[in-house]
């Protein structure tokens, strides 16, 4: 039946052997059409009519907001398929996951700091996507402090993949919250655009980032997954044959 | 097989099986394990009364910061007073938290409670229910003392109390996951801190605005139902998230 | 009818450490198990695989016939787990304690623990808070819930440690009335057994 494919998914050797061929593919294609986006973004697309220039941080910023959100959501898919399959790669994908979705929330962070820092004088301004985007940073740093706090490689596994899977639930809630307190105070947002939708020029380069951004986490995460499964089955006798060929 | 029974001690045997062993599997209803599991973490605790108080005493020197800190004019305090409130309950309410299952743990209980053959989570709800009962309601029937201290007129203070009663149990509940998830780390305090955090901030929201909206006298039924819906959804999920990390505790 | 506990072929690792390498047994009722071994053997391990506490990577536990992962619940009801520690709550007395750890299972009423407490010699302080109690006789009111329970398997790590000779043998009339009633007991554990050999089965776990 077509469930060998899942359990070929499930073999360390077969990842191993998989992620380094895949991972060329994804880090080319990734940097040409970041390449491209910015290109589009920086140059081609034109001012906005409110912030004039200042809005292209936004080829850099919506992109890395994104990805935070959607590297934990993998995340935490990763860690249930290994919770219930009880897949060490699956596990070892997630925590694969962990630094690079932290470094995107950072990544956005920052960059939402200096745009509002353009548009309000301020570096930091209690909005709620900075406030969503600062909470989602505790919530990785939590799940990487609980990683690293357990010993035993199968039970930080299990109960940091928990803890993923209970966060990805709590994500729509915190950050329903978040808008809710700020609608109470009539605090202004950064991110806001000018009223006409975005027109095609505009667009275009963001949406190629944004595949840009995608494919840049794959080639990421298959890196780092390659490594992680190096560390966990570094006492396994393929390793050895692996390795040297 | 059954006249071989020699023991002195006959034990309760309602319905035979084929073996001669009760065929039942669990003799005690779920709701009077619950009650057991209730009963004996309020004996615990007031077997060790003087620690009872830790909580609350922790809760009147936080807010005491604030005035020190800030300043002594009751009308700036009365401003900052919800979220002082909810500050310092959450701050209580976390390290209170840090004993939830610790004692537990240590002991083999939660390791007999997950072979009893009752449901888990039930049994870790009760347990839940008794924490809440010796930290939560407690600060909640104590917030109005502190409001009052911070300047907040006698209006209203029903509402504080309502307010804070209805968050702390679902802090409770989102605590017993974090508790849950890092038993048996060494020095796990900041760790559960950490991880609690992130979690209970619906609650720090909500709960803030309906105490402040209930301080100055205005109708604060909608945070309260936000809250309230916090704690039903913590109370149906929270356990299994709980029990699932005990078991993984355990392995 | 009696009841049959196999373990087929159990793997088990900790950490990078093989504990279990294809370890198998397979118990009727009114036997008992000992399971020996040095330390680190991973006799407590296969003790807590029994039970379902540890999940092996391959290999499954049968009860009757049927994988206990099947319903796990339904398993534990038919088992009594009892580890190195008694778990006993220092600042409850030991009747307090049993009621808390056996009534949540099965309900008990006083007499019968106080009978139960009796048996097994630990009437004399059963009001007394148990962090009073010397490691003996709390060995000894861990022993009691043997008595209170019916249940048709225990899984006992080391029951004889810190019992002088009079406890040892108590342990063993324990088990003997488990094992006539029809029950099964693995134990583990250095000490033999003062229990008629006819119904002892032997496994010895190897050290790496």
């Amino acid at each position: 039946m077509s469930w060998t494919w899942f359990h070929r998914l499930a073999s360390p050797p077969y990842i191993y052997g998989l992620a380094a061929r895949l991972t060329p593919w994804f880090g080319w294609a990734a940097a040409l059409l970041i390449l491209c986006g910015l290109y589009g973004g920086l140059v081609l697309a034109p001012p906005d009519y409110q912030q004039g220039n200042d809005f292209r941080i936004l080829y850099v910023h919506a992109p890395s907001a994104w990805m935070s959100l959607m590297v934990y959501t993998t995340m935490a898919v990763a860690a249930a398929v290994g919770l219930i399959w009880r897949m060490k790669v699956a596990h070892a994908a997630a925590a694969s996951c962990a630094a690079i979705g932290a470094s995107f929330t950072f990544a956005a962070l920052v960059t939402g700091s200096l745009w509002g820092a353009r548009m309000w004088g301020t570096w930091w301004e209690w909005d709620p996507r900075l406030t969503s985007e600062l909470i989602l940073l505790f919530l990785y740093l939590g799940y990487m402090g609980l990683r690293g706090a357990i010993e035993d490689i199968q039970r930080a596994d299990r109960a940091s993949g928990l803890l993923a899977v209970v966060g990805v639930v709590n994500v729509p809630i915190i950050h329903y919250s978040v808008v809710w307190w700020n609608s109470l105070h009539q605090a202004p947002s950064v991110m806001r655009f000018g009223k006409p939708a975005m027109p095609p020029a505009m667009l275009l380069p963001l949406l190629i980032m944004l595949a840009g951004f995608t494919l840049l986490f794959a080639a990421l995460l298959l890196v780092r997954l390659r490594g992680e499964i190096l560390n966990r089955e570094r006492t396994a006798s393929w390793i050895r044959a692996a390795v040297q060929a | 097989m059954s006249s071989a029974r020699t023991a002195a001690v006959q034990p309760v045997a309602p319905h035979l099986d084929a073996s001669g062993w009760p065929a039942s599997p669990v003799g005690t209803p779920a709701l009077a394990a619950a009650r057991l599991v209730l009963l004996r973490d309020l004996t615990l605790a007031f077997r060790r009364r003087g620690e009872l108080i830790q909580p609350l005493a922790f809760f009147a020197i936080v807010t005491t910061l604030f005035p020190l800190a800030v300043s002594p004019e009751l009308s700036r305090l009365r401003e900052i007073a919800p979220g002082v409130l909810w500050v310092a309950a959450l701050l209580a309410a976390l390290l209170a938290l840090e004993f939830l299952f610790r004692d537990d743990a240590h002991d083999g209980t939660l390791e007999q409670y997950s072979l009893s053959g009752q449901s888990l989570a039930w049994l870790l709800l009760a347990k839940t229910a008794a924490h809440w009962l010796l930290t939560g309601m407690p600060l909640s029937l104590i917030a109005p003392l502190a409001a009052e201290a911070l300047g907040v007129s006698g209006t209203g203070l029903a509402g504080v109390v309502a307010s804070v009663a209805v968050g702390t149990v679902a802090l409770s509940l989102i605590g017993s996951i974090s508790a849950a998830l890092t038993l048996g780390i060494r020095r796990s305090g900041v760790l559960l801190s950490l991880l609690t955090l992130p979690l209970s901030l619906p609650v720090l929201i909500f709960g803030a605005r309906a105490t402040e909206l209930a301080i100055r006298g205005l109708p604060f039924t909608a945070p309260l139902e936000l809250l309230a819906a916090l704690a039903v959804l913590g109370i149906t999920l929270a356990p299994l998230a709980a029990a699932a990390a005990v078991r993984i505790s355990l392995e | 009818m009696s009841h049959a506990l196999e373990a087929e072929n159990l793997q088990l690792w900790r950490g990078e450490r093989q504990v279990l390498r294809g370890v198998g047994f397979s118990l009727a009722g009114g036997e008992c198990l000992q399971v020996r071994g040095a330390n680190g053997a991973g006799k407590t391990t296969l003790l807590r695989a029994a039970c379902g506490l540890l999940y092996p990577e391959a290999g499954r536990i049968l009860w009757d016939g049927t994988d206990v992962r099947a319903d796990p619940a339904a398993y534990h009801a038919r088992l009594i787990y009892i580890g190195h520690e008694p778990p006993l709550k220092p600042d409850l007395s030991a009747l307090e304690n049993l009621r808390f750890w056996i009534g949540v299972r099965q309900p008990v009423e006083r007499s019968v623990m106080q009978a139960a407490l009796e048996r097994v010699g630990a009437d004399r302080w059963s009001t007394r808070a148990v962090r009073t109690l010397s490691a003996g006789q709390r060995r000894r009111v861990a022993l009691a819930a043997l008595a209170l329970l019916a249940v048709p398997l225990w899984l006992l790590d080391e029951p004889t440690t810190n019992l002088d000779a009079e406890g040892q043998q108590l342990v063993g009339n324990l088990i003997e009335e488990q094992l006539v009633r029809g029950g099964l007991v693995v134990a583990a554990g250095h000490h033999e057994l003062p229990v008629s050999a006819a119904r002892v089965r032997r496994l010895e776990l190897p050290l790496e």
